[in-house]
């Protein structure tokens, strides 16, 4: 069953792939083998080299610092206060409002940029929340082997084909009196979104079982936890960081969809709530077009950010993909 | 053989899961908004109704949690998902449903199709030229344009061919005026209002097989039987198509049998958005009015769907590739 994992039906599909939820990149290639001897440090110190050699994980490494920054420090770029209803609604943009105020009134530059944080805030929780249970559940189905891996094995394929949008909109409802709000997001999102990854991880691991360092340690004597933390994490750092881009990913898409349509916190200043109320207040038959159009493109960008790291660390894993610098007048060779 | 009843197993125990889930999920809830919703709507009932809704949410009876799963599980497995309780109070869920569906399977399911076959190609043609020009710009192109979140993808292209150009229709299945009826004015309406859903899905579907297909046709055209194909002196189209692609076309395949079965509730926000009246706007209908026994039968056959999807492309994997047999 390890099949990839296609429109999610998301906000797009979900997802993820699946389920009426967000789309999803499929990783080509099989999973990294990586060498026996490689600590953490080390493809920590490589991956960073490999981010400023590849030009599209530059550009999203590069855009992913800049809405940190702005998730950071709001308040140093917008001087508004982003929930205050006190200027003229429908204003177009202007030097006092660079993106004209909303139907409500607000400073709508001001609801962008202290939006940012709220969704990053769901796409970091989601990422670590969800690749944190992915390990703990594939490493030790791996590890523990027999009947636990049975059971866990079946819990992650049970999650992973039931469709996560609609589930995560079942469960928004039922939660909803007032609409889930980031922490509630992150909660229900990583909750349901670990299982990709955790069938990933338990290939690794397992594909790892019989190897001679891993002998090596048990012969040592190292105990079951030093083994699992010290040796065989450590190899799967790449399959870590993928997990944490893809999941971070889908959060960003399912939580901004969920919040369009109205199952988040509305009173959430973020992407997703501001395309509610757009929606909600007929922003393109009134002329509002950047109400929609600015939060959008932010989701895009901040996914993009994601999408392109995550498709730059599999160029590096297998240098096949790589754009091939091209060789004018000969045929273009398979590349090695 | 063996295979298929295993898989005919894990079928049997998702589908038992999620109708658990149905079944707990309002009731672990604190509060039980599903219990309040239906106080709430009390006086809209009649009394049939509401008697059929409290013994489905388990209110006002003094069975016991078991006994009342019992039920609720023999109710789903003969179809009796009760009725609608406020989207269109009394009626019968399964009908309303059955009506969603043929939208849904013709907008989702069509594009679908259209998206793979476009997708595929492309990635195989990119790969084929990989360095090329074209290859060179495209995959960041196409990586984008997966992050793209549909609904909103929807709203910019109503706001251009609709509320600006007025070129397209971009609300509700068909016009108002006309008739349902088999006859070309009453079927190209249906089409036009499909077409804006329609490329928003296609849009932000395509990149996923490209990236993929082409990723996957790279790998294998550094194959060794990929180079003795070109020192036999072969057309090149032929390695390329029946040697390189036939090969790396396989995750592809998979891909598809399973977002078939992701087309029912694939693309709920696109539906929403351009309000279109299939089985995913039906949905957050039926969440919007806290229509839970409607809401819990839509969730359902979503999964279903899903999972006939998945054994089916399992049995074919079965079928085609021999190493899936053995593995298992």
């Amino acid at each position: 069953m390890a099949m990839p994992r296609t429109l999610g039906g998301g906000p797009g599909a979900a997802g993820r792939p699946g389920t009426g939820g967000p789309q999803v990149l499929v990783p080509a290639g099989g999973l990294p083998t990586p060498g026996a001897g490689i600590t953490g440090a080390r493809s920590l110190r490589r991956m960073v080299r490999a981010i400023t050699a590849n030009r599209k994980a530059t550009t999203g490494a590069a855009l992913l610092l800049i809405f940190s920054l702005v998730a950071l420090f709001p308040g140093v770029i917008a001087h508004d206060d982003p929930t205050a209803e006190i200027y003229a609604s429908k204003l177009g943009p202007s030097a006092h409002h660079l993106l004209g105020t909303t139907a409500l009134g607000q400073d709508m530059f001001a609801q962008v940029i202290y939006g940012t944080r709220p969704v990053l805030e769901i796409a970091l929780g989601v990422g670590i929340g969800a690749t944190v249970i992915a390990m703990l559940i594939g490493v030790a189905a791996a590890y523990l082997g027999g009947l636990w891996d049975s059971v866990l094995n079946l819990i992650t394929d049970v999650l992973l084909v039931i469709p996560l949008f609609p589930l995560l909109i079942v469960i928004s409802r039922y939660l909803g009196v007032g609409g889930a709000g980031t922490e509630v997001m992150i909660v229900v999102i990583t909750a349901t979104g670990w299982s990709y990854t955790a069938r990933q991880l338990r290939s690794q691991a397992l594909s790892l079982r019989n190897r001679d360092f891993l002998e090596a340690a048990r012969v040592r004597g190292e105990r079951p936890l030093y083994i699992v933390v010290v040796e065989i994490i450590p190899t799967m750092t790449s399959l870590l960081v993928a997990s944490f881009l893809t999941n971070a990913l889908y959060a960003v898409l399912f939580s901004s969809g969920l919040q369009f349509i109205g199952l988040g916190d509305p009173n959430v200043i973020s992407w997703g709530t501001m395309l509610y109320w757009a929606e909600n207040n007929e922003a393109f038959q009134t002329g509002q077009v950047l109400w929609i159009i600015v939060p959008g493109l932010c989701i895009v960008a901040l996914g993009a950010a994601f999408a392109l790291l995550n498709y730059a660390f599999d160029e590096i894993g297998n240098p096949a993909l790589r754009p091939v610098r091209s060789m004018r007048g000969k045929r273009v060779q398979p590349a090695q | 053989m063996r295979f298929v009843l295993r898989r005919l197993g894990f079928f049997t125990l998702t589908l038992w899961a999620a109708v658990t889930l149905n079944f707990l999920l309002p009731r672990m809830m604190p509060g039980n908004p599903a219990l309040a919703a239906i106080a709430g709507h009390r006086g809209s009932l009649s009394p049939g109704a509401l008697r059929v809704m409290e013994a489905q949410f388990g209110l006002n009876t003094h069975q016991s949690l078991v006994a009342q799963y019992v039920k609720y599980i023999g109710d789903m497995a003969t179809g009796n998902f009760g009725e609608s309780l406020t989207t269109q109070p009394g009626n019968s869920v399964a009908h309303m449903v059955l009506d969603a569906i043929p939208w849904t399977l013709g907008l989702v399911g069509v594009t679908t199709v259209l998206a793979f076959i476009l997708g595929t190609w492309i990635g195989i043609v990119s790969a084929w030229r990989h360095g090329g020009r074209v290859d060179s710009i495209m995959p960041p192109v196409f990586v984008i344009m997966t992050v793209v979140p549909y609904f909103w993808l929807g709203l910019v292209l109503i706001l251009i061919f609709g509320v600006t150009l007025h070129w397209l229709p971009y609300f509700f299945t068909y016009d108002f005026t006309l008739t349902p009826g088999f006859n070309g004015a009453f079927i190209g309406n249906v089409l036009q209002h499909a077409i804006l859903p329609s490329f928003t899905l296609l849009i932000t579907t395509i990149g996923t097989w490209v990236l993929t297909m082409r990723n996957n046709m790279i790998t294998t055209l550094s194959e060794d039987y990929v180079r003795m194909a070109r020192a036999k002196g072969l057309p090149g189209r032929r390695i390329m198509l029946s040697y390189a692609a036939r090969n790396a076309i396989l995750p592809n395949v998979t891909g598809f049998a399973m977002s078939l079965g992701f087309v029912v509730g694939g693309a709920i926000l696109i539906e929403y958005v351009f309000n279109y009246q299939g089985v995913g706007y039906l949905l957050l209908d039926a969440v919007n009015n806290d229509d839970y026994p409607l809401m819990q039968a839509l969730f359902l056959l979503i999964t279903v769907v899903v999972l006939v999807a998945i054994l089916l492309s399992d049995i074919a994997t079965a079928i085609l590739d021999p190493r899936t047999r053995e593995a298992s």
